[in-house]
């Protein structure tokens, strides 16, 4: 994983899930650990795509469950 | 020319880029209309984004149609902003979790209420905060679910659809003598965030494209879109009370 490119990833996580950032963490997951729901992901994942510069569709969103297969989604479309 | 030239329209219920009412606002600013977006609560912040992906630029305010205060300090800002408002877009629903589902019997009058004061009886709020800044006639336009038979576990959304609908003729009959128009689309089911919080939706998606007479696509809002921006447009002038089913023709066939 690429220090860099996740530092980006963590500071919109904590911007719009209002979270600290040592919760931030690859296998944390958005429901348990951070108290997101289906909302914040979707903020989230417009944060991210303003962030990088891409487009992740919605039904792209469906079945991820965990900060790292979030930041694997979004780095996936660079 | 676009169909919506010099008319000023506020946009409520605007989520994600899928939400119906994005592409209301988005080919309603295509076709010359000058747009503002509401939101509420939570989902606020999220409109706020999503209104950076439309054509133009536009003003998001704060309208929980539960608050009044939302309401008063929506309409004041308006009259100074415009002036003047020609349309309103109600996409307006929640309904407690109880409310949807396998149990009908479940809810408590508590759980209706909410259901039906945030998805009816907000369009008769919407009327009292907006009618009076329609001074050159206007139209409400809203996003309706045909719920003219009972449908699973839509339930108590269901119920609150009927309410609207029923809300939607009387505020023809309310607003008519001053040139305001009250209209409803009724929409087949299209993949958006309100969509996903319904148990039981991929029943109507897989119904649907068969049933259909022209077939129909979950993931296309366009159709929906161009329909309520004619309502919104002086091309209804004489159409009020009116329920538009823009469902590819699926309430027109029994099997």
């Amino acid at each position: 994983m690429d220090q860099a490119m996740f530092a980006r990833f963590r500071k919109c996580a904590v911007e719009v899930l209002s979270v600290s950032e040592d919760q931030v963490v690859p296998e944390a997951k958005f429901g348990d650990d951070l108290d997101a729901d289906s909302l914040d992901l979707v903020e989230l994942v417009m944060a991210l795509e303003e962030e990088f510069g891409v487009e992740v569709p919605e039904e792209d969103l469906e079945g991820i469950e965990t900060v790292g297969q979030a930041y694997d989604l979004v780095v996936g479309k660079l | 020319m676009g169909l919506l030239d010099g008319k000023n329209i506020v946009i409520t219920g605007v989520l994600t880029d899928a939400s119906l009412a994005f592409g209301v606002a988005q080919l309603a600013q295509n076709e010359g209309a000058s747009v503002v977006l509401t939101g509420a609560g939570r989902a606020l912040s999220l409109t706020e984004r999503v209104a950076r992906k439309l054509p133009r630029p536009v003003d998001v305010f704060e309208l929980d149609v539960t608050v009044p205060e939302h309401l008063d300090n929506v309409r004041a800002a308006l009259a100074e902003k415009w002036g003047r408002v020609d349309g309103v877009l109600h996409a307006i629903g929640f309904a407690p979790e109880a409310c949807l589902g396998d149990d009908f019997m479940a809810p408590t009058w508590t759980d209706v209420s909410v259901a039906l004061h945030i998805s009816a009886y907000s369009l008769k709020a919407l009327a009292d905060a907006f009618a009076p800044l329609m001074t050159n006639g206007g139209s409400f336009v809203g996003l309706d679910f045909d719920n003219s038979v009972a449908w699973p576990a839509y339930n108590w959304m269901g119920v609150s659809k009927s309410a609207l609908e029923s809300i939607s003729r009387y505020l023809a009959v309310a607003l008519g003598a001053r040139g305001i128009r009250s209209n409803l689309v009724a929409a087949g089911p299209v993949k958006t965030m309100a969509a996903k919080s319904i148990p039981g939706f991929k029943k109507f998606e897989d119904a649907w494209d068969d049933r259909a007479p022209l077939g129909w696509d979950v993931t296309d809002s366009s159709a929906v879109a161009k329909a309520c921006v004619a309502l919104l447009s002086d091309w209804f002038p004489a159409t009020t009370g009116e329920i538009v089913h823009v469902d590819g023709g699926y309430h027109a066939v029994g099997a």
